[in-house]
């Protein structure tokens, strides 16, 4: 079961390399997606055993990964066919600097797009470090060309920045994995596996400073890849860059990859003894791209990238709130769930704003809500599940990630938490709220008219399971969050 | 054996203090596989004792990408990219140069902290690579070529397979994993992106991917 | 008396001008050329003691001292060296920084004799040998020092004398790091290319030959002379931890010593002959390159 659901986009990907007609290649791409939630959900309703010799595991905390990702490829495929449509094949004239530019093949697009849901399920699905390495590499891989999608020299800048960067940080963990694999050597011969489980059985007789080391650095790698501050830089340009979708994905989806690379880092060191030492270094990085992303958020003039630096923010709460534990973890995990579906909804949004306005300068967005009543609309509701108002779930995981920290009477840092919090409310409200309301300008030439079924109803989707979790947590889900914090538990 | 392979440790050195002062393009790629097949070298004598197929493959691999495969591409793409041939570093070479003396230092007493479990083939094995590696990232930050810089991640990614290399005997199926990283460098970084940014600007100097900035 | 002590001294003194001639000998045959004969140096220096020196009405008693100090301080260096297993004359703990102050001592007055004539160009030599020997002044006193901590001795009786085969086997890379930063210091204080180039008559990019322009007759002799002692000592002393030969025989060690600086006079004129001249603005660099290399290999020792 679980190599199939690594394997089916594989072949799916390969498949749409072969053929020829666009419309059979979307059907491929919108029944592997359909065909992989399916499987996702069989893994809930029965957990599967083992793939390939052991090296493939579902842990509780990788079935929430699976669903967070498997539903958005899902939403972000359908969204994908009406993409296609509107980008019609052949030169076309940009809107910034008015050069002409093409698109790279559709078989390109939809191919990379399967095999980056591939790499993506590899990485949630294996248990073995070295493998989750290998899986987070391919992710790279699989995305530079979605990145690279229009094929002039500002997304070829930031698909340079991105596999540069990203790049660094894949070697930075492969060092801690190699540092990881010193600490696992037994004094006299011998070596504990690199798997999560194997290296939690033995915890005892890992030899802590390199132990140490090894956190240091696969927290630095994966958390350059999960965009945690300072090496984030990649992030907004390729988020500001890429098709809208692309960016969906990017941030719901790709990013919790990484960041389900450092838990697995951390419940080792739990299990070691490391704890502390751990979760520190978190609630540090988390608190400063959290900050960070604040400098940038107020008075961004681009709307993609005020998007792409409120993914570091949500970075920042997720590694806080595993950082805090406790209750936190718990909130953290809702917060995944919250987070990638809100801001895969938003970016789907920036979609359809860049389709009618053909700018992305915030400042020349006018009166989204006059032009594109419902997009309009889903934007306001966005800005404020983004932010984490109430009713949305986003609102419920971050007062418990506040909770947390009240709770262990870490005060500054609860209140240094709020207040970067209300900067960048105040400075993601003010941007996105002038570009809803007011007068929109006159239609630019060659911009889409009306809103079509399939770019609207993707983000109402999203945003409607946003608002659920925000009222009410099924029991099911509460007990898959339960016990996905339970395995991060000290 | 020892004295060997510490002899070779430091020709790693050189080499990174070379690279740190270079001017030439040329020149510096060229040092760059100089210490790929150095590395190679070291893979093959730091496991001589147990001198098995797999250690032979790590080494001529090494030896094979590093030292021919990326040099052969870079100079490829110097020839074919219109540049002037100048590193045309952010940072000056004198100053580079005492940051790479910097980093060795700070390598060497990162290394005293951290005591390998097993028997090193060399004492020196673990700060030349950690110094290797630190210089690769002093190079990819310093540097204004697109071309510099993915040499920079060559010799950053040389630290870690020298590190790897150290430390195969211990670590199972892990150094190959380095070396599909090599793989990856070559498909993609240098690969793809080289010629597409060399056929976009006809140059590869990035700081001309500035648009992109706050 | 100690008489095996006046050896090395002596035969230094003699042999010293030779080394320059291996040198020309080795550049002419790269150059294609049949070159000057391998004496010529003498020649010239002979030539020069037989004129009489003409003295500028500006100049003070510094200009006259300046050329004594020259050769008199590299005699006193060579007096502190142990060479080819021959004692040196003298010796206690830390004798190596009294060389390299001698050596200084000997730069300092040249420049301040290019100083007192009062002449833009050797002010101008000198401001460039100052800024030169700042640099290279302390990698030579790092390279000594790191010898003498792999020697285990605070004299140069023991770095150069006693360094044995043993020594490089285990300190095999320290040495190797201090021998290549000595010959980078022996480039640059003895003008030699890729730092200054002897052999040019344009003022404008000399360093040490337009310090000694004003200079004639018998005075340049002691200059020249001085030079090719310094040479010399530099030589003698990165033979001595580069190559630490001791066959136990005092005859086969002199021969392979002279074997060694014959060597190293040829592969001077093989740098000289395949190297270009580095800019002027490059040449800090070359030396922070040697003082780098040195200061790797004292960080190696004192891990």
């Amino acid at each position: 079961m679980l190599s199939a659901l690594v394997l089916l986009p594989a072949l799916g990907g390969l498949l749409s390399f072969f053929l020829r007609p666009a419309a059979w290649r979307r059907a491929l791409m919108i029944a592997v997606a359909a065909a992989h939630a399916a499987l996702t959900v069989a893994t809930w309703v029965r957990p599967p055993g083992t793939g390939w010799g052991g090296v493939l595991r579902l842990d509780s905390l990788g079935q929430l990964f699976l669903g967070v990702t498997s539903a958005l490829f899902l939403v972000s495929a359908v969204y994908a066919v009406g993409y296609l449509r509107r980008e019609s094949p052949g030169a076309r004239e940009d809107f910034v600097e008015g050069f002409r530019f093409t698109n790279a093949p559709e078989a390109v697009f939809v191919g990379c797009l399967l095999f980056f849901l591939s790499t993506m399920t590899l990485v949630i699905v294996s248990d073995n470090l070295g493998l989750l390495w290998v899986a987070i590499e391919a992710t790279t891989l699989a995305s530079a060309p979605l990145i690279y999608f229009h094929r002039h020299h500002r997304s070829l800048e930031a698909t340079w920045k991105y596999l540069l960067i990203c790049s660094v940080g894949i070697g930075l963990a492969l060092l801690g994995n190699f540092f990881l694999a010193v600490s696992a050597t037994v004094h006299g011969g011998g070596s504990i596996p690199l798997s999560v489980q194997g290296l939690r059985a033995h915890a005892a007789l890992l030899h802590t400073p390199w132990l140490k080391g090894a956190f240091i650095f696969l927290l630095v790698g994966y958390g350059t890849k999960m965009g945690l501050a300072p090496l984030h830089t990649w992030l907004p340009d390729a988020h500001s860059e890429a098709p809208s979708v692309v960016s969906a994905l990017l941030s719901g989806a790709l990013l919790n990859c990484a960041f389900l690379g450092i838990l697995r880092a951390l419940q080792v060191m739990s299990a070691a003894g490391l704890d502390t030492y751990a979760r520190g270094m978190l609630v540090v990085f988390g608190l400063l791209s959290m900050a960070i992303a604040a400098a940038f958020v107020i008075a961004q003039a681009d709307y993609k990238r005020l998007l792409a630096y409120s993914s570091v923010e949500h970075m920042g709460i997720l590694a806080l709130g595993v950082g805090l534990g406790g209750v936190a973890t718990f909130g953290a995990m809702l917060h995944v769930l919250g987070h990638s579906l809100t801001k895969a909804m938003l970016f789907l949004l920036a979609g359809n704003i860049l389709a009618a306005y053909r700018t992305k300068a915030a400042r020349e967005v006018r009166g989204v809500l006059a032009r594109v009543p419902a997009t309009g609309a889903l934007w306001i509701a966005g800005l404020f599940a983004i932010t984490g108002s109430p009713p949305f779930g986003t609102f419920v995981s971050e007062i418990l990630i506040l909770r947390g920290a009240m709770e262990q009477g870490r005060i500054v840092i609860g209140v240094l938490y709020l207040v970067l919090l209300a900067v960048i409310f105040i400075g993601m409200a003010s941007t996105m709220s002038r570009m809803a309301q007011g007068e929109a300008p006159p239609l630019p030439a060659g911009s889409a008219h009306g809103e079509s079924r399939l770019a609207v109803l993707p983000p109402l989707v999203l945003a409607a399971a946003v608002l659920a979790i925000g009222l009410y947590i099924p029991s099911g889900l509460a007990h898959a969050l339960r016990s996905a914090a339970g395995m991060l538990a000290p | 054996m020892r004295v060997l392979l510490d002899t070779l440790m430091v020709l790693l050195v050189f080499t990174n203090l070379r690279l740190l002062g270079v001017s030439r393009l040329n020149a510096s790629i060229r040092t760059v596989a100089t210490q790929g097949v150095l590395l190679g070298i070291v893979a093959l004598l730091a496991n001589s004792g147990h001198l098995t197929l797999r250690f032979i493959a790590i080494g001529l691999a090494g030896i094979a990408l590093k030292g021919v495969v990326f040099p052969w591409l870079l100079l490829r793409a110097l020839r074919g990219a219109k540049v002037r041939r100048e590193v045309e570093p952010f940072v000056g070479y004198v100053p580079s140069v005492l940051a790479g003396v910097g980093s060795f230092l700070i390598a060497l007493w990162v290394a005293g902290r951290l005591p390998l479990p097993g028997t090193a083939a060399s004492d020196l094995l673990v700060p030349t690579s950690l110094s290797i590696l630190f210089v690769g990232l002093f190079l990819v930050v310093s540097r204004k070529k697109a071309l510099s810089q993915a040499l920079g991640y060559l010799v950053f990614e040389n630290g870690i397979y020298a590190f790897g290399v150290g430390i195969a005997y211990e670590a199972p199926a892990l150094v190959e994993l380095g070396i599909l990283l090599d793989v990856f460098v070559a498909v993609f970084v240098m690969g793809i992106t080289v010629f597409h940014i060399s056929r976009e600007f006809d140059s590869i100097d990035t700081t001309r991917l500035a648009t992109l900035k706050e | 008396m100690n008489t095996p002590g006046l050896v090395g001294p002596v035969v230094a003194l003699l042999a010293a001008p030779l080394f320059l001639g291996v040198i020309h000998r080795t550049k002419a045959v790269f150059a294609g050329r049949n070159g000057q004969p391998m004496l010529q140096v003498y020649f010239d220096l002979a030539k020069l003691l037989r004129k009489g020196a003409v003295l500028s009405r500006t100049t003070t008693g510094v200009f006259a001292l300046g050329p004594a100090v020259a050769i008199g301080a590299p005699i006193a260096a060579l007096s502190l060296l142990p060479q080819a297993g021959f004692p040196s004359l003298i010796a206690f703990p830390g004798d190596f920084v009294l060389l390299a102050a001698l050596l200084a001592s000997a730069r300092f007055l040249t420049m301040a004799a290019a100083l007192d004539t009062g002449s833009s160009f050797e002010g101008m030599g000198a401001s460039r040998e100052a800024t030169f020997s700042a640099l290279a002044e302390p990698v030579l006193l790092l390279c000594l020092a790191a010898a003498a901590r792999v020697s285990g001795s605070a004299s140069l009786t023991g770095i150069v004398g006693g360094l044995t085969e043993a020594d490089w086997q285990r300190g095999a890379p320290v040495l190797l790091l201090v021998g290549v930063a000595l010959l980078g210091v022996l480039l640059a204080e003895n003008s030699r290319i890729p730092v200054d180039d002897p052999a040019t008559h344009l003022e404008l990019t000399m360093i040490h030959e337009v310090m000694v322009l004003d200079h004639g007759g018998p005075d340049l002799a002691w200059i020249q002379w001085g030079a090719a002692l310094k040479l010399w000592v530099m030589g003698a002393l990165s033979v001595g931890v580069m190559l630490p030969i001791r066959t136990g025989s005092a005859w086969l060690d002199a021969a392979s010593f002279l074997a060694a600086m014959a060597g190293l006079a040829v592969a001077i004129g093989v740098i000289e002959s395949t190297i270009a001249r580095l800019r002027m603005a490059r040449v800090p660099q070359f030396l922070i390159g040697a003082g780098a290399f040195a200061i790797v290999a004292i960080a190696l020792i004192l891990r």
